[in-house]
Formats: structure tokens, C-alpha cells, sequence
């Protein structure tokens, strides 16, 4: 067990570089994929153009705009493709290589996610600036517990959302039409997250439904951590709720995993 | 011309039989398709619920925008993306190799190999929608104004088709772009919402760069009476234009094709 640890640990910088040149080489690819989540700019607009005759449900135009620039920076750094990576792994046969090495692939695909996140900082970091200089900052807090509590939410909302796409990817261990799923998660995704609406404009029933969803946690919690001020108490008790998320979840997908690879048969040559 | 009528009309039997196979996706598909109405409708009811009109656009009239984007989603899905993500995948493999063999035009064939049957439950979800939204608005469009508006919902497929041939035809040289059809409807998705709801920018850039626009909103002008006709000619014939222009971007795409075979 101890060497299969320090085993992973020493693999991890290796596994980081590889990352890193996968997304130099497939950079058309990579920059496609960013261009995708580029979706709230355009909610922004819309809805800055609605504030525009008045504030909406205490939503003036600047408070929208912190809300979307907030979501546009949440999503750039928890979004990755993991889910159709390993659809394609398992489709083409490639698979067979992985589970070869003697590391758990969850390990594996972890790192050759996060070897993205710098190239995704370079779009993010913008965001950052344009967030705290323009007027929009009236809309970010100023509490310094808040702020600092900001990057570890974001990287549990990044844990969740990896977890929840490997569980997924997983799935197509088990099912032919997993690319369903994974439009489907899309779909649940943006209603329950805050992705296309603040969740406290959504009509009440589907607030209370997202409230105990785990969608919340990969987008929502981060930017409201970033753009409310909250009560102490309150934004423990969201951290501690991500937290057990994120544990449940990534049980949840290695377990997943642990099942599905048994069923595995290697296609290809 | 009888010949690629016959061709579509195989390879709709053959879509349909593998359709067939899998007869648990119609429940599956039906249960999506209602919630995936059910979503794109809820930015529209919660600021419908607030507001009665933006920028002169009230909820009948919106919702008649939707319908002709839950439509056009239907044709995009059912229609143009499965033909368009096989092709792709056929040019990674190689195997396009025995399309061009084909005495057929290589386009048509492409263009038409594989069809979703199930997305009808949208294209009827779609109908519902604009029958809601007649009655809500408390009057129906006259003949002259349907006849316009389905003439214009096929523009609009058309004009689709085309940006997703010109997409498709990248492929033959960048090779692994299979997400850039992600892309183009994630672009696709802002169609839902008539086009002089966003700020000035966006409407620039929605009608003239990726003519979404044209595909939605002025479609759903047409039945709502309120397009003037220099608009509706502009459409057409930009959808022409993209048409023409897609065709050249293929044919040019097919002579620097180099087969991934070995």
C-alpha cells in the first residue's frame, strides 16, 4: 500500500508534463473547448440589457454582471472533458494501455486535467482583472475570509465536477449511449448550478430542488462566496457541505470505476 | 435528381430501422425532449414574471421565438449533426475513402447518412409551443403570414446546414475537430432568445458574423406579421449566399483531401 502511494507520487510530476504537452498539442482543440463556456457572457448581456429598465429581483446591472463574470471564471477553471476522454478511451480500445500502468487511473486522468488549468488561467485571469476593476466590482465582497475561502471552493467545485464526469465516463463501461448522459448532466447542470440563472431567481420549487442537488456545489457555492456577503456561520456551513461532497462523490466514481473496469474487454489492435 | 431522392430515402429506412432496434430510446427521447422544453423555457418565465415587455418583446412573442428555435434544434439534432459527427469520424478513420468511391456527389451523401427519428418529439413540442403562444397572444396569423413563416423556417434550416457543412468541411484539414460542432451549438443556444432582446453589439455580430437571427428571430417576425418584406428578401438570399459559399468551402475542403487510411 505505502509503495503504491509514494509510487503515484513520484509518477504525478511526469504525469502533470505529459498533461501539459497533450493540451499543447491538441491546442485547436483545447481552445474550441473554452470557447464553448463562453455561454454566460452572452446571459450577461441579456440580462444586463433587462437591468437596464430598472432592477430585477434586487438584481441591478452591476450585481449581473459580477454574477456571470464570477460564473464565466468558475466555469474556465472547474470545466474539463474527462467524461469524453474516456468515452473515447474505452470506445477505441486505448483503455487497454492505461490500466496497464500501476496507478489508479482516477489518478491519472486527474493530472492530465490539471495540467489544463494553467492554459484555462491565462482566459481566466482577464476575467479577474475586468471583475475588480470596472464598476462590477461593487458586486464582489470585500470580506477577507470570503476571499480567501474563494480558491478552495473553487478547487472542491473542480474536485465535484471531475468526480461527477468520471463517474459518467465510467458509465460507459456499463452502456453503449453514454454521450446521452452526458448531455443530460449538461442540461441538469445549467438549470441546478446557477450556470444559466442564479439559482434565487429560479421559481421556488426548483430553488429547494437545486438546494439539495450536488450541481450547486461544482458552480453556485463559489460564486456566491465571491459576490454575497455572507453570515460566518453560513459560509462554513457551505464549505462543510462541499466538502462532504466532494468525498461522496469521488467514493462514488472510484467505486463506479472498480466495477466497470472488470467488464472491460479491449477492442482495437 | 430521382437518384438522390431514392438515397435519402434508403438511408432514412436504414435510420429508422436502427431506430426501431432501440425502442426503449423512444421513451427516453420523449422524457428528454419535454424536459429539455421544460429548460428552455424557464429563463423565459422568470423574466416574463417580472417584466411584461423588453425592448418590445412580450411573452407571446418570445415564446414564438422559442418555437422556432426548439424546431430548428429538432432539424439540427435529427438532421444535420448525426450525418455531420459520422462524417467526421468517418475522416478520422479513413473510411471516407468509400464515399468519394460512390458514383454519387459526395456531399449529398454525406449529408444525409444518419438521422435521429425520435427528435420529431421536439419538432411536436415545437408546434405546441406556437399553438400556446397564438392563443395566449389572442390572435391567430393569417395564411399569408404562416406561408412566409414556414418558407423562412426552411431558410433558416438551410442557412444552418450550411455553417455546419462549412464547420464539417475544417475537419478535412485541422483532422480532430469534432468539438467545433459543440461549439457552433453552444453558439446555436442564444437563437432562443429574439435577437433585439441582447445589446447592440451581439445583434451586430448574431445577424451579419453567425446569422442566428436570421434563423430564429426574423422567422418568428415573419408569422408574427411584424418583418418588413426587404427583410425577408435579405434573408433568403443571404441564405443563398451561405449556401453558395458552403458549397465552395466543401468542394475546395474534398481536393485537399488526404486519406487517414493506411
Amino acid at each position: 500500500m505505502k509503495s503504491q502511494l509514494s509510487r503515484t507520487v513520484r509518477a504525478l510530476p511526469t504525469l502533470l508534463r505529459i498533461g501539459v504537452a497533450e493540451t499543447v498539442a491538441y491546442r485547436a482543440e483545447f481552445i474550441v473547448w473554452i470557447l464553448t463556456t463562453t455561454q454566460p457572457l452572452i446571459m450577461m448581456s441579456l440580462w444586463t440589457s433587462v437591468a437596464r429598465g430598472g432592477s430585477f429581483k434586487g438584481y441591478d446591472a452591476d450585481a449581473f454582471v459580477a454574477y456571470y463574470l464570477a460564473t464565466l471564471l468558475v466555469r474556465q477553471l472547474t470545466g474539463n472533458w474527462v467524461a469524453w476522454q474516456m468515452m473515447e478511451e474505452i470506445r477505441m480500445g486505448t483503455m487497454a494501455m492505461r490500466l496497464l500502468r500501476p496507478i489508479h487511473p482516477f489518478v491519472t486522468y486527474t493530472a492530465s486535467q490539471v495540467a489544463a488549468l494553467p492554459f484555462r488561467s491565462i482566459i481566466a485571469l482577464p476575467l479577474v482583472v475586468i471583475l475588480l476593476v470596472t464598476s462590477a466590482s461593487s458586486g464582489v465582497t470585500h470580506d477577507p475570509m470570503q476571499l480567501a475561502m474563494f480558491p478552495l471552493s473553487i478547487a472542491m467545485a473542480w474536485l465535484i465536477t471531475f468526480a461527477i464526469l468520471f463517474a459518467i465516463g465510467s458509465l460507459a463501461f456499463f452502456l453503449t449511449q453514454t454521450m446521452a448522459i452526458a448531455t443530460l448532466y449538461f442540461g441538469l447542470f445549467s438549470l441546478f448550478s446557477g450556470y444559466l440563472l442564479p439559482l434565487d431567481l429560479l421559481p421556488t420549487p426548483i430553488a429547494k430542488i437545486a438546494a439539495v442537488l450536488p450541481f450547486r456545489f461544482t458552480l453556485s457555492v463559489p460564486v456566491e462566496i465571491i459576490t454575497r456577503t455572507l453570515p460566518h456561520g453560513e459560509l462554513a456551513r457551505l464549505l462543510a457541505a462541499q466538502v462532504a461532497w466532494t468525498v461522496a462523490l469521488i467514493a462514488f466514481a472510484v467505486w463506479l470505476w472498480n466495477a466497470g473496469v472488470r467488464r472491460f474487454e479491449s477492442v482495437g489492435t | 435528381m430521382r437518384k438522390y431522392l431514392r438515397l435519402a430515402a434508403i438511408q432514412l429506412r436504414i435510420s429508422l430501422a436502427s431506430a426501431m432496434a432501440y425502442r426503449a430510446n423512444f421513451l427516453i427521447e420523449g422524457v428528454m425532449a419535454t424536459a429539455s422544453l421544460g429548460l428552455t423555457l424557464l429563463p423565459l418565465i422568470v423574466l416574463y414574471g417580472v417584466r411584461a415587455d423588453v425592448n418590445g418583446w412580450d411573452l407571446p412573442s418570445a415564446l414564438v421565438v422559442m418555437a422556432y428555435f426548439t424546431g430548428l434544434r429538432a432539424v439540427l439534432e435529427g438532421l444535420i449533426s448525426p450525418s455531420l459527427v459520422d462524417l467526421v469520424e468517418r475522416i478520422r478513420s479513413g473510411s471516407f475513402d468509400y464515399v468519394l468511391l460512390k458514383p454519387v456527389d459526395a456531399q449529398a451523401m454525406v449529408s444525409a447518412s444518419r438521422y435521429e427519428p425520435w427528435k420529431v418529439f421536439d419538432l411536436l413540442g415545437a408546434i405546441a409551443l406556437l399553438i400556446y403562444a397564438f392563443y395566449k397572444r389572442g390572435s391567430a396569423p393569417s395564411p399569408a403570414e404562416i406561408g412566409l413563416g414556414m418558407g423562412l423556417f426552411v431558410a433558416g434550416a438551410l442557412a444552418m446546414y450550411a455553417l455546419w457543412i462549412v464547420c464539417a468541411a475544417a475537419s478535412f484539414w485541422v483532422g480532430r475537430l469534432d468539438n467545433l460542432m459543440y461549439l457552433l451549438g453552444a453558439i446555436f443556444d442564444t437563437g432562443r432568445w429574439p435577437v433585439m432582446v441582447l445589446p447592440g453589439a451581439w445583434r451586430f455580430i448574431f445577424t451579419f458574423v453567425i446569422p442566428i437571427a436570421v434563423m430564429t428571430t426574423f422567422p418568428a417576425m415573419a408569422l408574427l406579421g411584424t418583418l418588413k418584406a426587404t427583410t425577408a428578401l435579405a434573408t433568403i438570399g443571404g441564405t443563398f449566399a451561405l449556401l453558395v459559399v458552403s458549397r465552395l468551402v466543401w468542394r475546395a475542403a474534398i481536393r485537399s483531401y488526404t486519406s487517414a487510411s493506411s
